[in-house]
């Protein structure tokens, strides 16, 4: 299946330096690349190489020092409506004097919709995250993973056309942490949302995504963008266990591996 | 076996109860049959209350009280938090409004008095506004302190999702600061009750400071003790009906505490 037809989300020349009065930290150097409309596309890279300053940039929720992000022809100048993030700490970014419903429905009501759409769109973003049993219930009230099943929920039901993750399995355990990566490969086929999503975690990439971007250490450059020749239809068992699973893993841990100690790209 | 003891309300209940009622016969028995005229038997005490307190007249001396107390409390509760709030969300306008506020808190709202009799007379005014002034502070600051601890993720989250400002307040700011803001409010309740009866001292012509004031002048002694009495049970039942409201609005943060000990 050809997905990437049409330029959904394009970073240009995206630089970002955080000045204060004290000293200066360049974050990202120089980084570009384009998602296609419906694409899944990881970023990958070492902690501390500046993946939540790119992912904030994209979101429009920092500025950046130069270079620019483009979202479906658009210059992004604060945060788009075309566009959800899922947070990587889940305990804090749903409101804990919300229920479940209430947090999935806010966001909604900035939105122009009649309230019986909006139960509609609250009410299957929930079931599309097996939550269809919770909504009454507050967030503290459910397990780590479950939680960000509502986070998720929220930003499904916000019709968002790019779905922005940051690290967002970071902090659950490991089994809920392949649920939670099934479920997003579900809903990525089932919406055609095209969806940007960031980890440290090198089999997560590899699993998740049809291109694996590798970031450098900061200043952040792309080190590679490797193309995922994976079959579409994933499973944990059966596409972790094969032989082109461990050799994308292999080399993608390589170039980490380079990253952490220090390579630049040779145009520097 | 659980069955057979007593309930854990009742076990609860028993707890609460026995340092008081312990007092009360302690004061009860000490006193029984006192000849002393400052100390008189807490018998004759409470006779005066029920005489006092549960009549006509106790209306029209405990009413304006409780009124002005009821108006003076609000309207801090209220200025303190619409204050706060844009204070809390500024740095630049807290580096401006920080000494004046300070200095503000620093003053005893009491020896207000004298100056506002000046300018608002001796009338309801006056005393409603020392009670403004005492109970806006600790609102005012917990307010800008609970503003300022705001999670930065959550800000995030609704700056995200485009979250407009009317909702932004309503939904993020004002619940984020509620924990806070409901400590603030607890304290200026005392604060409140407190300047309720030192305003009627100064000068007034109703009120149970006023009351108590003229019984202790004219050596109504079991009256004035039968004030004192009442001045700390309507000290309960205000709390008692604000930690009922307090229960309402903050029942999810005593839940999120709970299920964070419990992890």
């Amino acid at each position: 299946m050809d997905r990437a037809i049409t330029p959904m989300l394009e970073v240009r020349r995206l630089h970002k330096v955080y000045e204060d009065a004290s000293r200066t930290v360049e974050a990202i150097r120089d980084i570009s690349f384009s998602v296609g409309q419906g694409e899944m596309v990881c970023i990958v890279g070492p902690s501390g190489a500046g993946k939540t300053t790119l992912l904030k940039c994209i979101a429009g929720l920092l500025a950046p020092s130069s270079g620019g992000v483009i979202l479906e022809g658009q210059p992004v100048a604060g945060p788009p409506p075309a566009m959800a993030v899922v947070f990587q700490e889940y305990g804090r970014s749903l409101f804990p004097w919300m229920t479940v419903r209430d947090n999935v429905a806010l966001p909604l009501k900035q939105k122009k919709m009649t309230a019986a759409r909006r139960e509609e769109l609250v009410r299957n973003a929930l079931a599309a995250v097996d939550l269809a049993g919770v909504n009454g219930a507050y967030p503290w009230q459910l397990s780590g993973g479950m939680q960000q099943r509502v986070a998720i929920a929220r930003a499904v039901a916000y019709e968002p056309h790019v779905l922005l993750m940051d690290e967002p399995f970071a902090a659950v355990d490991a089994q809920t942490r392949a649920d939670l990566e099934d479920l997003i490969r579900v809903l990525w086929h089932r919406l055609r949302v095209t969806v940007l999503f960031v980890t440290h975690d090198i089999d997560e990439s590899v699993y998740l995504g049809q291109r694996v971007l590798v970031m450098s250490h900061a200043p952040a450059v792309v080190m590679e963008d490797v193309a995922i020749d994976l079959p579409d239809d994933r499973t944990q068992l059966e596409t972790r266990s094969m032989a082109r699973f461990g050799e994308l893993r292999k080399h993608i841990y390589s170039k980490i591996q380079l990253a952490k100690q220090g390579w630049r790209p040779p145009s520097e | 076996m659980s069955h057979a003891g007593p309930t854990p309300f009742v076990r609860r209940l028993a707890v609460v109860l026995a340092l008081p009622v312990a007092l009360v016969a302690t004061w009860w028995f000490a006193s029984a049959g006192s000849q002393s005229f400052y100390f008189p038997p807490l018998q004759t005490i409470l006779q005066t209350f029920l005489k006092l307190w549960f009549s006509p007249q106790a209306v029209e001396k405990v009413a304006p009280s409780l009124a002005r107390f009821s108006i003076g409390y609000l309207a801090a509760a209220l200025l303190g938090i619409a204050i706060g709030v844009p204070v809390g969300a500024s740095r630049n306008l807290r580096n401006v409004l920080e000494p004046v506020l300070e200095f503000l808190r620093a003053i005893p709202p009491p020896v207000l008095v004298p100056m506002l009799i000046l300018f608002t007379g001796v009338g309801d005014e006056m005393k409603t506004l020392v009670i403004v002034f005492g109970c806006i502070w600790p609102v005012l600051l917990n307010t800008v302190a609970g503003v300022r601890a705001l999670d930065d993720v959550l800000a995030e989250v609704v700056r995200s999702y485009r979250i407009g400002a009317f909702a932004r307040w309503w939904h993020f700011v004002l619940p984020g600061a509620s924990p806070q803001i409901f400590a603030g409010l607890r304290q200026s309740l005392s604060i409140g009750i407190i300047l309720m009866v030192v305003s009627e001292m100064f000068a007034a012509s109703n009120g149970i400071g006023f009351a108590l004031v003229q019984y202790q002048r004219t050596f109504a002694i079991p009256e004035m003790w039968a004030g004192i009495i009442l001045l700390g049970v309507i000290g309960i039942v205000l709390s008692l009906i604000f930690r009922a409201i307090e229960a309402r609005i903050l029942g999810w943060y005593y839940g999120l505490r709970r299920s964070q000990r419990a992890n």
